[in-house]
């Protein structure tokens, strides 16, 4: 992805410099026409805005245990937006908290699998001598039992990491990466399909004929044009990867236990589902949120990149 | 293709030794214990002579020749001695469960046909669903139809199947009462009445798994067919005064399957996998579960057994979606 | 209770059923849900309670415990005592009587050779019998008639009833498991899933963590029992699935080990098709302090390990303190509800085994913080966290993924920072919490924690060896590959020397005393285990379902055969 041959268009606004020949500036004006893509954005800079900004504006009340007990599984009021959980603590201010955490490990893992798995995808998909090796790896990797996998990851590293680079940060390290680690396959596999048929292609022999570098033609001609499956995988990736951390937690690999995330405030609530139904609609309104706004920037990426569609 | 299909059948015999080894090392060197579910009343002297007596004390390389021997000799020897009576097999140790003490095919055995029925009929629906709103969302593109698919799908992918699932076991079964909530594994469908009983039992684990799997498909499905409505090549089929079905259906549709394919071929495994968590919340005693419990009670030759299996269907699917490349698009070639 | 067993044994002789019994079979099926499924149908093989519960449905015992923790005979004409010549003066032997014509489900007789058998089974020495300590101690068993069985210990045994006593240590069959002795134990499939025994059901059909299916018995010595004709076990899932399954679905009668929040637990019972039930065994959640320093600083090897003394904790006042800021009675209404009471024991019941120790049941969290002021302990640079000589009072609190433990550290960190320590928490798979694996470093055992939160349980009323367990010499370290039972490695001279002194006493009233003191000692005296919450063990049951009478002491199926459909 670090190939693209543009700029992600979401810095393009401030950045690019008004000059309409600019590609960055034209795939932004075809991007902005596209509603769903503009209301993705929205909703997705406002998660990332609240999650940021927001445990610094909404700080919950200080009560003592026994307090916030007589306070617990209360329904959403003014004092506590929204509501109350088993312990009196307030879920708007866990929900922000836990946003933090849900979106930078869905982002990043994400955008690790994405990265990975495209770039071993049209590696052995276009270098017919690769394509043997680095399936087969793929084919290992996804037949690893995912849990012990994992099991010997934080047995392995966990402690190392954490003395390296403190608790926190070295949870983060380890969760992205291990999620990074254990989804990519599926992109690479597709994108190996998609390319070994680009690859025939007229304009790709052309291309090749005149003499082309095999990194030139990559990027300019595979590339853009594996991008649609890609942004499908990026769209299910940021999901899984929100879940996935979940699992994790329940695996002692994740953060500490008191430290919320939406995949495991989901998980928590569910034990709550009949009773206070409330407790398990934010988490899942959230993740889901996050995963409908990339899907439509995504949908609106690939249209903007798209160059017969951009020229009409 | 038939050289393709040959040598790369050969080449699947080390590859899937390497990673049946890999596995083994990975489970082995996973913590835990099989004794982890004993209480804790049990004394550690008893629970080292529990260890002795599974064998879990071996060197693991001893461990994996023996299981390599078992899963490649000792178990073929015995299904031939079952067909034809012979004794090939006699005084050999078959693969046992560390936590059930049957022997490992037995209870792939039990669970196969649930797996099969369950996983498979809602991958089944998935597919079945999922293809006719991709190709349909695709063709009208942003049109309210579309919009609607698209809240569908990601609801569906970004709903975890334990919340799902919870939920329709609370709105079906507990407020409409429907539904059972548990699956009954011995119930026999021998007339109309037990048939409809089956159906009423799979109706939400099918439910759940379906739409977690139409919801990912589906989105392949849009995509992938979005990309190829604006190739020249429609646009000249049109011109040409082809019908719109014939356009979209033949050409557009042959044209969009690849990812498509692959997705589906990463997926069918996963049928014989199992789905976990569903599995799980339904009492289903599909593969899956088996696995799942396996791992948690670090019931190597288990986990060992069924991974392996798992990895020579990915292999074989694999292979099977690389034919089927060849055939969507005769310009790919592997030789 | 001796009048009831006078009482079957006349009926099993005459052959008749009183009228005010059914009809055995009569009431159709049983169905039971249990969380996690049966693996498999030898409790001597077993790997948890879940498979004990099946089995004991089949299997039979000499005496079980009754759920005051009385003991009552069941394949034996009566309990032995010394009072009627079965137990003998010296305490070195115990004779038992076989009820006169019993037959085994396939219909041939059940002897003393059975007896012989089943003790051979599970003391050979490659067979891997997980209830060997139901045996430990036993010189030999012989048959001294075919109904007369004689157990002899090596030593004097003041408690002489734990082989063939409760479902953990029931009679198999000697002609099914003859060749089932040794290494080929768990070679015998059909055996082990499907036991002949001589209890109110017979397995039919059984699928690996799954389903066992059973039908009556036909040669149960009582003819009029038991009142189903087929029961069935299903298992896997959850504790909230299976709750659910019997108190708002309908759908099973009975399940096992329903462990969920209060809330849900009084959602589910205004359904109205069933009930929760629970009974206090001795199963106490506690917190456990490290008497070893667990840095990570220490080289392996001598990290947590008796050398090095823990910096923080090795302190009474501290740990004292520690306890004192506990409410206990909040951890109850947020984790347990009815399931749960406030303790301070690790010995909560039976009665007359538990000492009167309710100091720690209210919250004290000035006196606690005065302990602390007293012990050195002050806020120094003002950053809201105590510290001494240079050192922050910061604690490590682990404990296994689950729900209501979680609850539990979150709620304890707040009354610890309150106190004014620093506290991280940590919750690990509890697959390899009690796993034991010596590689890993996240074990129980390892203890690479200050503190860590865990339930443990002695599985016999009399706690004698469930209180051997913080001697001296139990202590997990590396030269044992980190395998033993005292886990935060107290270690007193005293109490080894009281526990010894245990073991050597025959007086009932005397050994109630000892075990008391004991008690105290890990307790409140030295506050190296701190008792959180008297856990019983919470089931549901269909209203519909009659009879049943839920046993902390032996296993709750212990009266199946009594259990009826209520029209």
């Amino acid at each position: 992805m670090t190939d693209a041959p543009t700029p992600p268009p979401t810095s393009a606004p401030a950045s690019a410099p008004p000059k309409p020949a600019s590609a960055a500036r034209d795939i932004w004006q075809q991007f902005r026409t596209h509603k769903g893509a503009l209301f993705g954005l929205i909703v997705l800079g406002f998660l990332i805005i609240a999650v940021m900004i927001g445990p610094y504006i909404w700080i919950p009340e200080k009560l003592t245990v026994a307090e916030a007990i007589k306070l617990k599984n209360q329904g959403p009021s003014w004092r506590f937006p929204l509501g109350t959980d088993q312990l009196g603590r307030d879920m708007l201010a866990r929900m922000l908290l836990a946003g933090r955490v849900s979106l930078a490990v869905g982002l990043v893992a994400m955008l690790i699998a994405i990265v990975f798995g495209t770039l071993i995808g049209i590696l052995a998909g276009y270098f017919r001598r690769l394509d043997g090796p680095l399936m087969r790896l793929t084919d290992m990797f996804l037949a690893l039992p995912l849990i012990p996998l994992l099991l010997v990851m934080v047995m392995l590293f966990r402690d190392k990491i954490a003395g390296m680079i403190g608790p926190e940060l070295g949870a983060f390290l380890l969760i992205v990466f291990a999620i990074g680690i254990t989804s990519w396959m599926a992109t690479a596999r597709i994108v190996r399909g998609e390319v070994l048929t680009l690859k025939e292609r007229e304009y790709v022999l052309a291309a090749r004929s005149i003499g082309a570098r095999p990194h030139r033609i990559i990027r300019r001609h595979i590339l853009p044009n594996v991008i649609s499956p890609v942004m499908v995988a990026a769209t299910l990736g940021v999901a899984e990867a929100i879940i996935t951390e979940s699992v994790l937690s329940f695996l002692g690999l994740g953060f500490p236990p008191d430290f919320p995330t939406w995949g495991r405030l989901l998980f928590d609530g569910l034990q709550y589902m009949q009773v206070y139904p409330e407790r398990v609609v934010w988490p899942g309104l959230a993740i889901s949120l996050t995963v409908l706004s990339v899907n439509y920037i995504g949908d609106g990426l690939r249209d903007a990149l798209d160059p017969r569609i951009r020229g009409r | 293709m038939l050289t393709f299909t040959l040598r790369r059948l050969l080449l699947a015999i080390p590859t899937l030794l390497v990673i049946s080894l890999v596995i083994f090392l990975l489970v082995d060197l996973a913590p835990g214990s099989p004794m982890s579910d004993i209480p804790l009343t049990v004394p550690p002297d008893v629970r080292q002579k529990m260890i002795e007596a599974l064998g879990a004390d071996q060197p693991v390389f001893v461990r994996y020749v023996l299981w390599l021997r078992q899963f490649f000799w000792v178990e073929p020897a015995y299904l031939f001695d079952s067909w034809f009576g012979t004794t090939l097999s006699e005084g050999e140790q078959r693969i046992l469960s560390w936590q059930s003490r049957s022997p490992v095919f037995t209870i792939i055995g039990q669970r196969l046909p649930q797996t099969l029925t369950v996983i498979g009929t809602a991958y089944l629906v998935g597919v079945l669903i999922a293809l006719p709103i991709g190709i349909y969302s695709a063709y009208r593109q942003y049109s309210l139809f579309d919009q609607g698919g698209t809240l569908f799908a990601m609801i569906g992918f970004s709903v975890p199947t334990f919340f799902s699932g919870t939920l329709f076991i609370i709105i079906f079964a507990v407020w409409l009462g429907w539904f059972p909530t548990k699956y009954d594994t011995q119930l026999e469908v021998v007339d109309w009445d037990t048939f409809w009983e089956q159906i009423r039992q799979m109706a939400l684990p099918v439910m759940t798994l379906g739409l977690a799997n139409a919801a990912a498909i589906s989105r392949y499905m849009r995509s992938s067919m979005l990309d190829n409505m604006t190739m020249d090549y429609v646009r000249t089929a049109r011109a040409k005064g082809m019908t719109e079905r014939t356009v979209v259906l033949k050409h557009v549709l042959r044209n969009s399957l690849i990812p498509v394919v692959t997705v589906i071929a990463l997926g069918i495994p996963s049928i014989f996998g199992g789905a976990i968590i569903t599995e799980n919340l339904f009492g289903v005693n599909g593969i899956g579960a088996a696995l799942i419990g396996a791992i948690h009670a670090s019931d190597l030759p288990m986990v060992q057994t069924l991974a392996f299996i798992f990895a020579v269907l990915i292999v074989l699917f694999n292979l099977i979606a690389d034919i089927l490349y060849g055939f969507l698009d005769p310009r790919i070639r592997y030789d | 209770m001796k009048m009831r067993a006078a009482l079957l044994g006349a009926v099993a002789a005459l052959g008749i059923a009183p009228a005010a019994f059914a009809e055995r079979g009569a009431d159709g099926e049983v169905k039971l849900t249990f969380p996690q499924a049966v693996s498999i149908v030898n409790p001597y093989l077993s790997g948890g309670t879940k498979d004990i519960l099946a089995a004991a449905m089949i299997l039979e015992p000499l005496a079980v415990v009754d759920p005051d923790g009385v003991l009552v005979p069941r394949l034996a004409v009566e309990i032995p005592t010394m009072e009627n010549g079965g137990v003998s003066a010296d305490m070195t032997s115990i004779t038992w009587k076989l009820q006169p014509g019993l037959l085994w489900s396939d219909g041939t007789p059940v002897t003393a050779d059975d007896a012989v058998f089943t003790w051979q089974y599970c003391t050979h020495p490659e067979g891997g019998c997980s209830q060997a300590t139901k045996y430990e101690g036993v010189a030999s068993v012989e048959a001294v008639d075919p109904s007369t069985i004689k157990v002899t210990f090596a030593a004097p045994k003041p408690n002489p009833y734990t082989a063939f006593v409760s479902g953990l240590s029931p009679l198999l069959q000697k002609a099914q498991f003859e060749a089932c002795l040794g290494a080929a134990a768990p070679t015998c499939t059909d055996a082990n899933n499907m036991p002949i025994g001589t209890g109110p059901f017979m397995v039919t059909g059984f699928t690996v963590n799954d389903t066992v299916s059973m039908t009556a018995n036909p040669n149960y010595r009582d003819p009029a029992k038991p009142a189903f004709a087929t029961a069935v076990i299903k298992g896997g899932g959850d504790a909230e699935g299976s709750a659910r399954a019997v108190m708002e679905t309908g759908e099973f009668d009975y399940a096992w080990n329903t462990q969920i929040p209060p809330d849900s637990q009084a959602a589910m019972a205004a359904a109205g098709k069933g009930q929760f039930v629970v009974a206090f065994g001795t199963l106490v959640e506690r917190i456990e302090m490290n008497m070893t320093d667990p840095s990570a600083d220490l080289p392996e090897g001598e990290r947590a390990t008796v050398k090095h003394p823990h910096p923080i904790l090795s302190d009474i006042k501290v740990r004292t303190a520690l306890s004192k800021a506990i409410d206990r009675s909040i951890l109850v209404e947020v984790g347990y509800g009815a399931g749960g009471k406030p303790t301070c024991n690790i010995i909560p019941g039976p009665e007359a085994w538990a000492s009167d120790n309710p100091a720690c049941l209210t919250q004290d969290m000035e006196g606690a913080k005065a302990l602390l002021e007293e012990a050195g302990w002050t806020d120094s640079d003002g950053d809201g966290i105590r510290d001494k000589d240079g050192k922050k009072l910061s604690i490590l609190y682990q404990t296994t993924v689950n729900p209501i433990r979680q609850d539990f550290q979150a709620l304890i960190k707040d009354w610890w920072t309150e106190l004014g320590a620093e506290v991280e928490l940590k919750a690990i798979d509890p697959g390899v919490f009690f796993g034991g694996d010596a590689g890993s470093p996240d074990t129980f055992q390892k203890f690479y924690a200050d503190v860590e939160m865990y339930a443990n349980n002695s599985d016999n009323p009399d706690p004698e060896t469930y209180l051997g367990q913080y001697q001296c010499k139990n202590a997990p370290s590396p030269e044992t590959q980190w395998q033993g039972e005292n886990i935060n490695r107290f270690c007193d001279p005293a109490y080894d020397a009281l526990h010894a002194e245990l073991t050597q006493t025959t007086d009932i009233a005397k050994r109630q005393e000892i075990a008391k003191k004991l008690n105290d000692m890990v307790t409140k005296d030295s506050m190296v285990v701190v008792p959180l919450v008297h856990r019983g063990t919470l089931s549901a049951h269909s209203n519909t379902l009659g009879g049943v009478q839920i046993n902390a002491w032996d296993m709750e199926t212990w009266n199946v055969a009594d259990w009826f459909r209520v029209k």
